[in-house]
């Protein structure tokens, strides 16, 4: 069945027909609904102009909210979600929210330009942690760009804002004094508004002659991929609406795999992790971190909080970009994939996936369903790094993660996964294979970084020279090496964000 | 005055919230795309060159007419006008005729019914190109004599006889680079055609009146039928001044053609492939001193690239070398300017204007000596600066009268704690063999007027309503540089009234005629004065009102708290407005303003290009990571001098911000372009500009509040680029952390940005033949 999509913007339920589905949100919120507070920066995720706040309903009644980029969603991702966008924060009073109060008193905005994204970005904020941290609004701001104010009084809001008085309904704080939960009346009211919008059941969403299917169950997700081969997957998008919003290119029919229940569980028993491929990443890594905490640096400075919110595990893993963060983790992990089609499903190691840029061992008509992570063993010693210009939301120059699985000082079993020296995400076969067997000392270290050297022969582009690679995932070795050396002076500082000003 | 009265608070001085900061965080603040369109606006579309150099023999449209929604696509050819926009040159094409000159150069321009129909088809043209040998770098172009302007020189005394005798030598060769101006809101026009050949442009402009005469000269017609208005951009930074010209053009011709408005909007992509940015630099110095460090003789060659065109780079490069002394004294100088002609985009200026490129030069110089020497850098910056009254002429004749770098560096060395600092890290770092950490103090002195004489004037308009409100207008434009503040602080303070009764507009060349470019730091010197003059006038003909009602004379009169006092008489001044309209005053007043004692030879480059300057200087502290070239900014303090600050809340935001964009250009902002000349950085997703995190985690931002000794508006200083400048200090600390990790403490040369790449290649581990690893672990 073909309809309109239904969701609620800035509380009032609305009805979207007769736009292409490769429409983007702030395409329709500027050009169709002339809510022109949302900014167009860069229509690609990477500067915070556009970001509004989508909430969703959460398990205690209440509603989940998290900031997104406007600019790389698109419109059939969104049917029964609530939107809400800055022209909506404004109290009813018409006074200022306290996000927005803040950065007045602040002085938090120049040309003003970034400030919609960042009041939304910091709204996201408020319903989330009482009071801050400059830690948390860090990371909060970590996808929003600002050219004048050097940040000080917009971090000095993020600090202030809850200071002042709350304002009731949904506009107020999501946690209370103690840090718990807090859900207003209204907050509910419009979960139940949601949820009454939700459909049950495919949902098919046609322009002209371009389709969105969004199938409900994965039964029906294996049928519809099988019926349309040439129909592209898209899960949160943040890879695949740059194709329209940078290269004005026609996508044709898609299939969004977001409604499919099971593409969203993850489920951790004994044998390790199982992670639905349409989960997104701040909910995978969450889940990866329960047994893998040495991983956080890469998922910390994975892009930023509202394309860790909006993109998925599945969406990362089957892009397939040499560039990718989670890859050379899951690899060092010994991460399997599981892909399906009609009824058939197989599992493939991951390096195994990656054939040839862009290639990869998946075959018309199937898809990915999960990521399995097996369990931690004991004597594990982990690290990954991620080397880029920029601490925030920037592409790895080099990725790389290694994984010693010691008895003792002996190296049972070694596995490194790297990015950024090959046309795809790669292990580290010789430099494995020089720690495999050996005591982890110095001169494996030497060893391995001999190996690892050798193995690749990384290009030249705008991120890095081949150069750099190549020295910097030596070097990067030498530091896993200071970092697990059992004989390691506990206080030696190794990382720059480690040093105290 | 009654002297019961307390006296009013100083309106003009007051930290004051920016006048739009309200609209900014409700997100009601309009920006020229967010303006209701009339019915029936089209959209453009430019379409560009796919190489950096070659003869155009031409442009096959036809694929691009066919396609959906299409109305007109236009080529050089089609122009009705003289191909140029250049500002002070021939030679900057609307649209490229004959030959290619960039990777990224509009050749042909689309106009459709949407804008992604626009961009669509834009992609659709066809050039039939005959590639020619492309000059591309810096190097390249010295090697061919390549230039956009002829090399200039400036000497004073005998730099080569002086580095002759000089007991101390040291020569060498380094680099910065170039930086785009990442304004969050990118390029944009709207053009409205309007009866009679007319055109009205709302444009996101640093200088309306440049649109207005570029378009009415594009469009055949008299400067007083084109109107340009800018309520706000979103950040200019310098790369508004000119750029925004050929798109305006573009948009007027497409309007003029169709009879509807257009709208030409470049998208990010677009935006940082099609307009100038920061030109980068190559430095050769060669410079003898004596055993304090102190600078005896030196010869300093600045090239720049400037890209295919002039532009503004005659004057940007003239101030670099104006710059390239910042607070030392050079008694033997040889200073030499290259414009060097690339097959680049054409740049253009960028907050500083070419002296943050001077003084990276003079700064890099003076620390190679005090690594030399092994001296503290500060002792040997101290021990150059100018003197305040002998050593204290610059290269360009000018006679510094206003030096207050010494105290300001004393007292920023007191209350950052340098020195102790120094020896806390240098203890550290022998701790620390992976992490080193790095402090440096830096000076600037940054000469505020603009060199090309005739902009140093400004013109404001000020009405008074008779309901006691009043609507401010002048030359200047708002960028989020709260120059509309400051110069409503200004008119308020003159009349006793508070800010609300002023209403700020949108700059509009029907209002102030022949306007400046906001630029050159220069907005509140300028309109503020101009603003105070046409305050002043209105004061006048209402003090002379009000006295002659109540036979006193006219000094009688005193304005304060939004109402006039005669003795204990009071009128509040709505009443006034009021009664004066209604006796025929005339409630509407023009004030001018032209900058004061300024006299320079542009062909000697030699006089005194500056009204006065603006100092300031800055300690910051990092740690870098020798194993991968990371690095982290710690710990920032500054000292600005802001004059008597007209808005500290303001000022301090420029403060803040020009140091973060300063440290951007000097760390991580790298420019890329492949070996055909295609830049591969031209979005947030390749080119890295500072987040929240860079904010370093410790920081002390204060002013040095002195009043400016000249007569500027309320003897404040202005504010806008030199706090760019104060970033060099976090490019030196990288330095110095790096010269905490070679053995004998000298710092290899280091290029800016310094990103982890640059500085491991500074510190050898780049190349075939790596350094071993500087680690051994205990
Ligand atoms: C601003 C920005 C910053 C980013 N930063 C990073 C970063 O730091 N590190 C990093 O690694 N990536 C980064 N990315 C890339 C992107 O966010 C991730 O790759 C993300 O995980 C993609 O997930 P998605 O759900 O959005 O994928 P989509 O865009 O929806 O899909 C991506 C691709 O996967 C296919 N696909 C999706 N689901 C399936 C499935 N179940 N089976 C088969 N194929 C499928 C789609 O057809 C498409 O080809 C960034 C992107 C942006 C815009
Ligand atoms: S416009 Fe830049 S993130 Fe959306
Ligand atoms: S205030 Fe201008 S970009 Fe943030």
């Amino acid at each position: 069945m073909a309809e309109a999509l239904r969701l609620l913007l800035n509380g009032e339920e609305v009805a979207v027909a007769g736009l292409s589905p490769q429409t983007t949100l702030l395409e329709y919120l500027r050009e169709r609904r002339r809510l022109t507070g949302t900014k167009e920066g860069c229509a690609e995720g990477d500067c915070g102009a556009c970001t509004v706040i989508v909430a969703e309903p959460a398990d205690d009644g209440g509603l989940d909210w998290h900031p997104i980029n406007a600019c790389i969603r698109l419109l059939p991702t969104l049917d029964g979600k609530a939107v809400f966008t800055v022209e909506s924060l404004r109290l009813p009073d018409g006074g200022l929210h306290p996000v927005q109060e803040a950065l007045v008193r602040e002085h938090g905005a120049q040309c003003g330009f970034c400030t919609p994204g960042f009041v939304m970005s910091l709204f996201g904020l408020y319903k989330r942690a009482v009071p801050p941290s400059r830690a948390d609004a860090e990371v909060a701001l970590s996808g929003n760009l600002c050219r004048c104010t050097g940040y000080r009084p917009i971090l000095a809001a993020a600090q202030t804002m809850t200071m002042l008085a709350p304002p009731d309904g949904w506009r107020g704080p999501g946690a209370d004094a103690a840090g718990g939960r807090q859900v207003s009346a209204e907050e509910r009211a419009l979960a139940l508004r949601l949820r009454r919008l939700a459909r049950a059941g495919d949902v098919t969403y046609r322009h002209g002659a371009q389709t969105c299917h969004a199938p409900a169950t994965l039964e029906a997700l294996a049928r519809c991929v099988a019926d349309h081969p040439d129909a592209r997957l898209l899960a949160g998008g943040t890879d695949l609406a740059l194709r329209v919003t940078k290269q004005q290119q026609p996508l044709g029919d898609l299939i969004h795999t977001g409604r499919v229940a099971e593409l969203q569980a993850i489920r951790r028993d004994d044998g390790g992790c199982s992670i639905g491929a349409a989960a997104s990443l701040e909910r995978a890594f969450a889940a990866l971190d329960v047994d893998w905490p040495e991983l956080r640096e890469i998922w910390e400075r994975f892009a930023s909080v509202p394309i860790r919110r909006a993109g998925t595990l599945g969406g990362n893993v089957a892009n397939a970009s040499p560039i990718g963060d989670s890859m050379p983790a899951l690899i060092a992990l010994g991460a399997q994939i599981e892909l399906r089609r009609g009824a058939a499903t197989r599992r493939l190691a991951l390096e195994d996936f990656y054939l040839a840029h862009p290639r990869t061992a998946l075959q018309p008509g199937e898809f990915l369903v999960r990521i399995l992570v097996p369990a931690r063993a004991a004597g594990t010693v982990l690290r990954a790094y991620k080397l880029s210009r920029r601490h925030d939301q920037d592409i790895a120059a080099v990725a790389l993660a290694l994984r010693l699985d010691l008895d003792g000082a002996r190296i049972v079993r070694a596995r490194i996964g790297c990015g950024g020296v090959a046309a795809t995400p790669r292990r580290a076969v010789a430099a494995e294979r020089a720690l495999a067997g050996r005591d982890w000392n110095q001169a494996a270290a030497q060893a391995a970084m001999d190996a690892i050297g050798a193995e690749f022969a990384p290009i030249t582009d705008h991120r890095a020279t081949a150069d750099y690679r190549r020295r910097a995932l030596e070097r990067l070795v030498w530091r896993f090496w200071l970092q697990t050396d059992p004989a390691r002076r506990g206080d030696l500082p190794l990382r720059v964000q480690d040093v105290t000003a | 005055m009654d002297p019961a009265a307390p006296p009013a608070p100083a309106i003009a001085g007051a930290a004051l919230a920016h006048d739009s900061a309200r609209l900014h965080v409700t997100g009601e603040a309009a920006y020229t795309d967010d303006l209701p369109e009339p019915r029936g606006t089209l959209y453009a579309a430019l379409g560009c060159s796919p190489v950096a150099h070659g003869r155009l023999r031409g442009v096959d449209l036809a694929a691009v007419r066919a396609a959906a929604d299409v109305v007109d696509a236009i080529v050089a050819a089609d122009l009705p006008c003289a191909n140029d926009v250049g500002p002070i040159v021939d030679d900057d094409p609307i649209l490229a005729a004959g030959v290619v000159q960039f990777a990224g150069q509009p050749v042909c321009a689309v106009l459709a019914r949407s804008l992604p129909a626009a961009r669509a088809a834009a992609r659709l043209a066809r050039y039939d190109i005959e590639p020619l040998p492309a000059i591309l770098t810096i190097d390249a172009a010295r090697q061919a004599e390549s230039w956009v302007l002829p090399p200039a020189h400036l000497a004073r005394g005998d730099a080569a006889a002086a580095l002759r005798r000089a007991p101390h030598r040291r020569s060498g060769t380094f680099a910065s680079g170039g930086q785009d101006h990442f304004y969050l809101e990118g390029q944009v026009s709207l053009a409205l055609p309007q009866e009679d050949g007319g055109m009205l442009l709302h444009c996101s402009t640093q200088h309306p009146g440049e649109v207005q005469h570029r378009v009415a000269a594009a469009l055949g017609v008299a400067e007083h039928r084109v109107t340009v208005v800018c309520r706000r951009m979103g950040g200019g930074f310098g790369g508004k001044e000119t750029q925004m010209s050929q798109f305006a053009c573009i948009a007027a011709l497409f309007a003029r053609r169709s009879g509807c408005a257009v709208k030409l909007r470049l998208d990010r992509d677009d935006d940082m492939t099609m307009t100038g940015k920061r030109h980068a630099f190559r430095y050769d110095y060669d410079v003898g001193f004596d055993d304090e460090g102190r600078i005896l003789g030196l010869d300093l060659t600045l090239s720049s690239r400037c890209g295919f065109s002039a532009d503004l780079s005659g004057p940007i490069n003239d101030r670099a070398m104006f710059h390239a002394d910042n607070c030392y004294w050079l008694p033997d100088v040889a200073l030499h300017s290259y414009r060097c002609r690339t097959h680049t985009v054409s740049d253009t200026a960028f907050r500083g204007f070419g002296g943050p490129q001077g003084m990276f030069a003079i700064e890099a110089v003076i620390d190679e000596i005090a690594r030399t020497l092994g001296r503290d850098p500060l002792d040997v910056r101290r021990a150059n600066l100018y003197g305040t009254s002998e050593r204290n002429v610059t290269p360009y004749g000018m006679t510094i009268e206003d030096n207050v770098a010494p105290q300001l560096i004393d007292r920023l060395e007191q209350s950052s704690d340098y020195r102790a600092r120094r020896r806390a890290i240098a203890q550290w770092n022998r701790a620390s063999p992976v992490l080193k950490r790095g402090i440096a103090l830096t000076p600037v002195k940054f000469g505020i007027s603009f060199t090309a004489t005739h902009y140093n004037q400004a013109g404001a308009l000020l009405h008074l309503y008779s309901d006691g409100s009043l609507t401010l207008n002048h030359g200047g434009t708002e960028m989020g540089q709260g120059l509309f503040t400051k110069v409503a602080q200004v008119v308020a303070q003159e009349l006793g009234v508070s800010l609300v009764r002023i209403g700020v507009s949108a700059s509009d060349t029907s209002k102030v005629p022949n306007a400046s470019p906001t630029a050159a730091s220069s907005g509140s010197d300028l309109n503020g004065m101009a603003a105070q003059d046409a305050a002043r006038k209105l004061k006048r003909v209402l003090a002379r009102f009000a006295a002659d009602r109540h036979g006193v004379g006219a000094d009688a009169v005193v304005f304060a708290d939004d109402e006039i006092r005669i003795g204990a008489q009071r009128l509040p001044f709505a009443e006034l407005a009021r009664a004066a309209y209604r006796a025929r005053v005339p409630l509407s007043a023009t004030g001018f303003y032209a900058t004061p004692k300024i006299d320079y030879d542009r062909r000697t480059l030699t006089g005194r290009p500056f009204y006065y300057f603006a100092y300031g200087a800055a300690v910051a502290e990092v740690v870098v990571d020798t194993l991968t070239g990371e690095t982290r900014l710690l710990a920032v303090d500054i000292l600005h001098d802001a004059g008597t600050s007209l808005n500290p809340a303001i000022d301090r935001g420029q403060v803040e911000g020009g140091f973060l964009q300063g440290y951007g250009w000097l760390t991580m902002e790298a420019l890329w372009w492949n070996d055909d000349g295609v830049l591969r950085t031209h979005s947030p997703s390749t080119y890295k500009i500072p987040t929240a995190r860079e904010w370093p985690p410790r920081f002390a931002v204060e002013f040095f509040d002195r009043p400016n000794r000249e007569e500027t508006i309320h003897r404040s200083k202005a504010v806008g680029e030199p706090p760019l400048m104060l970033a060099l200090s976090a490019f030196h600390a990288i330095r110095d952390a790096l010269a905490g990790a070679s053995p004998g403490g000298a710092a290899p040369p280091l290029d800016a940005p310094a990103t982890p790449e640059a500085i491991l290649r500074a510190i050898g581990a780049l190349g075939d033949d790596p350094l071993p690893l500087p680690v051994a672990p205990p």
